[in-house]
């Protein structure tokens, strides 16, 4: 049955089809992640799953109950956003206990259930303040805090980490995937940043255009994508995309992990100079131009000294590399 | 660097013009006050001089506070300001979140007409809103004139608030409607206190014009009962003699409530204008 269900669902503004058709199933506890690119329609269904925008057409199940036709308070769902959200004019307190408050509990159970999630997130000392006095950091664990307290069966994250620095971000992102084990609750979490889906996800589903491109595990979309776009979007930095023609193989398009291409000063398949190398430390980014295949970056690790207008040859791993058709389409060893 | 070290000479030229144009703007007022306590031989034989013990005269109050129920119309105008003034924002407000808020067929149409209103003066429609009042015998109240005023209030409070109410965060209202807020709780609770500097200057706007309007008093509601201030300081003007001490007097007082009514919005008017301007 699953947590949420979407059967074939749609949406249209206007003329514009931003959904084209989505069918997709989460299981209870996961953590289902919805990456791609802006304008792919990924918050579009975040939104339609919380009941903020009417489906087109097709069916939003969740828990096995059709919610369609349900308002968003009654889903049983909590949303955090982008930009937070607090109610300006409440403390952070007022602020997580709205919604029970709007469900009639009993004040004392309120309380008990703003304390407990005030705990979890180390909120104690913020409870009388109000947003204004609080830092982006702090705003943001209140509105997961608020998500909390409500105890939903769907948790929906819109890009949540968008909105804080490196730092916060990376620290608040360790405190979500805490959240996840300790509530064992299930999750949807939007983002455009693929390091985030990868780190988070139990399952990725990568949207493009409106359409799933396709549904698996962070390291199965990884090692397995079913077309160049997954392919592009998961990892970083990205694939090189050579020429397969060129190369004396039968696709179209060849494609190798940054860490897949083996650099040489000597000898290799694809000649050419360095155009820029960035030293990370632990790994070094060399980016070179070839004339038969434009830019290809090449990681190494640890440090290596590349100096920029250098003559350089890549030979590329055949046994990781990717084959796709003139389509896009993935093709297998064995087809 | 240099550019910015010289900048007391600039605030200086900056502050001399505003000054300038402070004491321009004041003076009317000043030369109102001044002769309001005088008698009125000394008003005509030096308009600009200070009250001094010779010429200080009550005169001109002492008619005032007898001569007709002259804190009548002050309770008129007060009453016919503060209801127009709470009708064109709540309804101005809501209309404005309705077409900011909502997507619907007509959405646009609906507030271009609605706008349509800044642009034609409601004066043109007098002999019309006149026969409409006499059919529902509205004449010579109060509703007469709230009515009127708010009709002529609404689009400009419409057009101003619903720029103003496309600015507030969606998250922030959708956050509301997945806690169970109703869509009124929103906007009461969530909306308004965020527009609140656009109600302030939507709400100057308004009222001066209603405070100081005599055309549909005069026409709507001539009657004693139900005269504003305006309307009630003509008394005095004749069309060969004209009681200026009462004039002046009734001018100063009519000055008051408007001044208080404009210290408690101004505070927030000065954010609204600059709204957007220093973030």
């Amino acid at each position: 049955m699953g947590a949420l269900t979407l059967k074939a669902v749609t949406k249209s503004f206007g003329s514009v089809d931003v959904i084209k058709g989505v069918d997709l199933t989460v299981q209870d506890g996961e953590f289902c992640v919805f990456v791609g690119p802006s304008g792919c329609g990924k918050s579009t269904l975040l939104r339609i799953i919380a009941g903020l925008e009417d489906a087109t057409a097709g069916e939003v199940a969740i828990n096995g109950r059709r919610v369609n036709e349900v308002a968003p308070a009654k889903r049983e769902i909590a949303m955090v956003f982008q930009s937070y959200a607090l109610y300006p004019h409440l403390t952070v307190r007022d602020n997580m206990g709205l919604a029970l408050k709007q469900a009639g509990v009993a004040r004392a159970e309120i309380t008990a259930s703003v304390d407990r999630a005030a705990e979890m997130l180390a909120l104690g000392p913020l409870l009388d303040r109000r947003p204004a006095e609080l830092s982006g950091g702090q705003r943001q664990r209140v509105a997961i805090g608020r998500a909390i307290v409500r105890r939903p069966r769907l948790f929906l994250f819109d890009e949540p980490l968008s909105n804080l620095d490196a730092a916060l971000r990376v620290a608040t992102r360790i405190e979500i995937a805490r959240l996840h084990r300790q509530l064992g609750a299930t999750m949807i979490y939007v983002t455009h940043d693929q390091v985030e889906a990868m780190t988070l996800a139990d399952r990725i589903v990568v949207l493009r255009a409106g359409k799933v491109e396709q549904v698996g595990a962070p390291m199965d979309l990884y090692k397995d994508p079913a077309n160049i776009f997954v392919a592009g979007f998961i990892g970083s930095p990205q694939m090189n995309f050579l020429k397969a023609g060129a190369l004396g193989m039968r696709s179209d398009t060849m494609g190798v992990r940054p860490e897949h291409l083996a650099l040489s000063r000597d000898a290799g398949q694809i000649a050419g100079t360095v155009s820029h190398v960035e030293k990370l430390g632990g790994e070094t980014l060399v980016y070179v131009n070839t004339p038969a295949q434009g830019l290809l970056t090449v990681r190494l690790f640890g440090e290596h000294d590349y100096a920029v207008d250098e003559t350089a040859y890549l030979t590329p791993d055949p046994a990781r590399a990717f084959h796709f058709d003139a389509g896009g389409l993935r093709m297998r060893q064995s087809g | 660097m240099a550019q910015a070290r010289t900048s007391t000479g600039r605030s200086i030229a900056a502050h001399a013009v505003l000054i300038t144009y402070t004491l321009i703007a004041l003076f009317p007022v000043f030369v109102i006050l001044i002769n309001s306590f005088k008698s009125r031989k000394a008003i005509f034989a030096e308009p600009l001089a200070l009250p001094t013990r010779e010429t200080f005269d009550l005169i001109g109050y002492t008619t005032v506070l007898k001569q007709g129920d002259f804190f009548g119309y002050f309770q008129n105008s007060m009453i016919v300001t503060v209801a127009s003034l709470f009708f064109v924002l709540l309804f101005g407000a809501m209309a404005a979140f309705a077409l900011s808020e909502y997507r619907f067929r007509g959405n646009l149409l609906t507030g271009l007409y609605l706008a349509l209103g800044i642009m034609i003066p409601i004066r043109l429609g007098t002999v019309a809103i006149l026969e409409l009042m006499v059919a529902s015998g509205l004449v010579n109240t109060l509703m007469a004139l709230i009515l009127v005023y708010t009709a002529q209030g609404l689009p400009l409070a419409v057009f101003i608030l619903s720029e103003f109410m496309k600015q507030v965060s969606d998250d922030l209202k959708n956050a509301g409607r997945i806690d169970g807020l109703s869509e009124y709780t929103i906007f009461f609770r969530l909306v308004l206190p965020l527009v609140r500097p656009a109600m302030a200057t939507v709400a100057v706007f308004t009222m001066i014009p209603i405070w100081n309007d005599l055309w549909f008093p005069l026409i709507l509601a001539p009657a004693e009962a139900v005269k504003t201030i305006t309307l009630g300081s003509q008394v005095f003007i004749g069309q060969f003699v004209t009681n200026w001490n009462a004039v002046l007097a009734a001018l100063s007082l009519a000055i008051l409530p408007v001044l208080v009514l404009y210290l408690i919005f101004s505070r927030q008017l000065i954010r609204g204008i600059t709204a957007g301007a220093v973030k």
